[in-house]
């Protein structure tokens, strides 16, 4: 009944998947975080920056995003962001960066949310003791507003998860890509779907549960 | 309203501390802080009081500047109070901050709260900086707690933790803000008790609060705000039993009676 999957790399395409995923979800939770840094911050340039960041980012589909990564940024500026002349490099890698800069709007948003949920006496004591700005962020209110976001934070990943899709659109090797090339090339169809399907909920499920549990694990009392 | 301008009342310390001179302040149309003048010297205690909405607790506020003014100056130790910034964070570890509502940093247990700023800000190594903390929680009668987070502490241990807190950064001024308005009745005077012992060992205090009994006990002075202004200040012997404004008259015969 799975005759058709011989031949084909699923594994090595979800392990693409599983790369892409994670390395964007590291690189948009450092670059989310310093975005909603910039959005509770006392400086006004800043706070229009992070602010107009987001609300544009976050409007634009991520298939144009990704599609400008590979036109705009390498094709027509040439940034090969390292990768030389490696084609399969080079897409993987301006594929993350896509992936950074359109999932970060949206884990900044939910960080924010996160501070909004610590109280403001919380960072009142904290200036009160001589902490500045930074550490008042760093100590107090990071740590309370990340325990209160972690759900959040899991859809924002399982969203991700399935957003890499997306770069099938400049070639990646992951899975999505593969599996248009066996919907091309085999009878199969639904069960290929199926197959697909499965392997995602295979990646995300787990994802929220284990992120659920963690989150109540680690809940602030007040 | 008649502005009663009081010579220095309090005879022994003469070294001024905090200076507020013609501090102004409005909340959009309200003008919380009318052309405050205070002096408060070093060694001294000095109790707010008056109605809600006085403009009691911003005036505390703005010693630190939690709360920034409109106008005037405000002096800690000879320095003007400086713009937001390393300078302003310097000066806020030497003006300890109790609030009403304690504020302990709720995922730190109650040692890390002690200790936080003794490593972050006054850069002490982290074993000294646990040994202070402890004998400090011990002398607010919380050492058994240490280890524990602050919800699971009543609210006068973790008022009297938020005391340790401050005093952990060897504050010049210690500023109470309503410190035991948010308390269950019963553990008030524990709180109360900590805050006499501070003002025998001379530590220089500005305590807004509604607690008359401490005015009266712990008080050098007492400053009797109303409507944005300080309408009277007098020793708490004068002020309680001879207060001079109608305001002040006003007010303690609401709260004395009963």
């Amino acid at each position: 009944m799975f005759d058709f999957l011989e031949g084909y790399d699923l594994l090595g395409a979800f392990w693409v998947t599983v790369k892409l995923t994670l390395l964007s979800a590291v690189g948009s939770l450092i670059w989310g975080t310093v975005l909603a840094a910039m959005r509770v911050g006392p400086v006004p340039l800043m706070r229009g920056f992070g602010t107009a960041y987001v609300n544009i980012v976050r409007n634009i589909p991520l298939t144009v995003i990704i599609l400008f990564a590979s036109l705009g940024l390498n094709q027509t500026l040439n940034v090969t962001l390292g990768g030389g002349d490696d084609f399969d490099v080079i897409n993987f890698r301006l594929a993350v960066l896509g992936l950074i800069v359109y999932t970060s709007a949206f884990v900044c948003e939910a960080i924010r949310s996160g501070i909004n949920t610590v109280p403001v006496g919380q960072a009142e004591a904290a200036r009160a003791i001589g902490l500045n700005f930074f550490q008042v962020l760093r100590l107090v209110v990071l740590p309370q507003a990340f325990r209160s976001v972690i759900g959040p934070l899991a859809n924002v990943l399982i969203a991700l998860t399935k957003n890499t899709t997306v770069a099938a659109a400049i070639g990646v090797a992951e899975a999505a890509t593969l599996m248009k090339e066996m919907i091309e090339n085999e009878a199969q169809l639904i069960l290929i779907s199926a197959v697909f399907a499965f392997g995602f909920v295979v990646l995300t499920l787990p994802v929220g549960l284990v992120l659920g549990w963690v989150s109540k694990k680690v809940a602030v009392k007040r | 309203m008649t502005k009663v301008s009081v010579a220095k009342v309090d005879s022994a310390p003469t070294d001024e501390l905090v200076v507020l001179k013609s501090v102004n302040k409005h909340f959009g149309a309200l003008h919380v802080l009318q052309d405050i003048d205070l002096t408060i010297g070093r060694g001294e205690v000095v109790v707010v009081i008056g109605p809600s909405g006085s403009g009691k607790s911003t005036l505390c506020r703005t010693i630190n500047r939690l709360e920034t003014i409109d106008s005037g100056t405000i002096t800690i130790d000879g320095k003007p109070l400086p713009q937001e910034g390393k300078e302003l964070a310097r000066l806020r570890a030497d003006v300890g901050m109790v609030f009403q509502s304690f504020n302990l940093f709720a995922h730190k247990t109650v040692l890390e709260n002690v200790m936080l700023g003794q490593v972050k800000v006054r850069k002490t190594d982290k074993k000294t900086a646990a040994e202070k903390a402890r004998s400090l929680l011990d002398r607010v009668g919380v050492g058994t707690q240490a280890d524990k987070y602050p919800a699971q502490l009543s609210g006068g241990q973790q008022q009297r933790v938020a005391i340790a807190r401050a005093l952990a950064m060897g504050p010049k001024v210690m500023l109470f803000d309503e410190p035991t308005s948010a308390l269950d009745p019963e553990m008030i005077n524990e709180v109360l008790e900590v805050m006499q012992q501070l003002a025998r060992e001379g530590m220089t205090m500005v305590v807004v609060t509604h607690e008359m009994g401490f005015a009266r006990s712990a008080a050098n002075r007492v400053v009797f705000m109303a409507d944005g202004r300080i309408v009277e200040q007098a020793t708490p012997d004068q002020f309680f039993s001879n207060p001079r404004s109608d305001r002040a008259k006003d007010f303690l015969s609401k709260i004395l009676h009963h």
